[in-house]
């Protein structure tokens, strides 16, 4: 395994591709959208021998911070809650909420998985945003890691709660038998689509938000370089980049729910009859 | 989000209860209360605005990928790539129906 070596190597060709771009750009700087995304090994050799990202390391402190969040925040336990407590019972409830409403009575049950995985994504979303951090959810590994875990997970539960007559859904009720060499293939895709529409999903909408960044940025900066006019123009993409943040807020929040509600909607179907 | 659950709590409970509802009387604030839907509606409008597209064209990834494997095992290339990505496409369609379409009726499951 020369993991760590060519990984180096493209650093280093990506360093290089930078530095021609010096020379031939007139404004000094070239557009790596996609430079963002790439994983360093971070805190030192230490990091280095474990192959510790800084992907990594972002979910190390996602995770705290929710911890943190729900053992701080609930400390007081006033019946008045503090903003921290209202923000953990805030999040609390709603993925409750969600949870029972979708799945049914045995929504409880699945509500801590729920809301691990509601949690973990969103905290991800919004530490991306973050200038000079990066975002773990923007990497389709890590968002198909999650989705096969909801689909092994909506697997496990179907088998359990309704047996082998979980694969009679594969045929659909009251179509010919003559139809099921056709519905049965189709169904059976319908199924398996759903890991990759779920994990595409987050990582599409996560990526191409932080490409936009980088792009306007980049944009600030190239305009900044004109003479005289310049100053002036390069304010346009920061106030692009400014209104993107926001969208970005929306949209971190809003991958977080729909992830979190289509593993609802999914395990639902798991535990009906 | 309406408390009404804690009517029999403590008489701190209590206080702090009229003393809600007063401030939100005040601020105008209990028109959202009798509209619970509005805030759900809404993000429904959202969810499916970001599941279709993305349905759609994961059921015909799915259908490459299964499609191409068995190629290679059966050693039948191209045709089932073709029959599976088509499948694929079917499927896809499958999805999106059950995302836009209305509720289905009550004799019939999903």
């Amino acid at each position: 395994m020369s993991g760590a070596s060519s990984r180096r190597h493209r650093t280093l060709a990506a360093r290089a591709r930078v530095e021609e771009g010096e020379t031939d750009v007139a404004g000094g700087h070239t557009i790596d959208a996609l430079g963002q995304f790439e994983l360093h090994p971070v805190l030192g050799s230490l990091g280095e021998s474990l192959r510790f990202s800084q992907s990594a390391l972002l979910m190390v402190i996602a995770s705290a911070l929710i911890l943190l969040l729900l053992y701080v925040g609930m400390r007081p336990r006033a019946i008045v809650p503090g903003r921290l407590q209202a923000t953990a019972e805030v999040m609390y409830e709603f993925v409750h909420n969600m949870a029972v409403d979708q799945i049914g009575p045995e929504g409880k049950r699945f509500f801590p998985f729920v809301f691990t995985l509601f949690s973990f994504i969103l905290f991800g979303n919004y530490l991306g945003l973050v200038p000079g951090s990066f975002t773990f959810t923007s990497h389709i590994v890590v968002t198909a890691g999650l989705a096969l875990l909801v689909f092994v997970v909506g697997l496990l539960v179907a088998l359990r709660s309704q047996g082998f007559g979980f694969f009679a859904h594969f045929m659909p009720e009251g179509a010919p038998v003559a139809l099921a060499p056709l519905l049965v293939p189709i169904e059976i895709l319908s199924y398996l689509s759903r890991p990759i529409s779920l994990s595409v999903r987050l990582f599409a909408n996560m990526m191409a938000g932080h490409v936009m960044f980088e792009m306007f940025a980049a944009f600030a900066i190239m305009l900044g370089g004109i003479h005289l006019i310049g100053p002036v123009l390069g304010i346009a993409p920061i106030a692009i980049n400014i209104a993107l943040m926001a969208l970005e807020l929306l949209v971190g929040g809003l991958q977080a729910y729909v992830f979190a509600i289509l593993t609802c909607i999914y395990l639902r179907e798991a535990v009906a009859h | 989000m309406d408390e009404d659950k804690t009517g029999t709590g403590t008489t701190e409970t209590n206080s702090f209860d009229s003393r809600l509802a007063e401030a939100r009387a005040k601020r105008g604030l209990d028109r959202p209360a009798d509209q619970p839907n509005a805030v759900p509606t809404d993000m429904s409008a959202f969810t499916v605005f970001f599941r279709v597209g993305i349905e759609l064209v994961s059921a015909v990834l799915v259908g490459l990928l299964i499609g191409y494997g068995l190629d290679r095992l059966l050693h039948t290339r191209p045709f089932l790539l073709i029959l599976f990505v088509v499948l694929g496409g079917i499927a896809g369609m499958v999805n999106v129906w059950r995302i836009v379409a209305p509720a289905p009726n009550p004799g019939r499951k999903s």
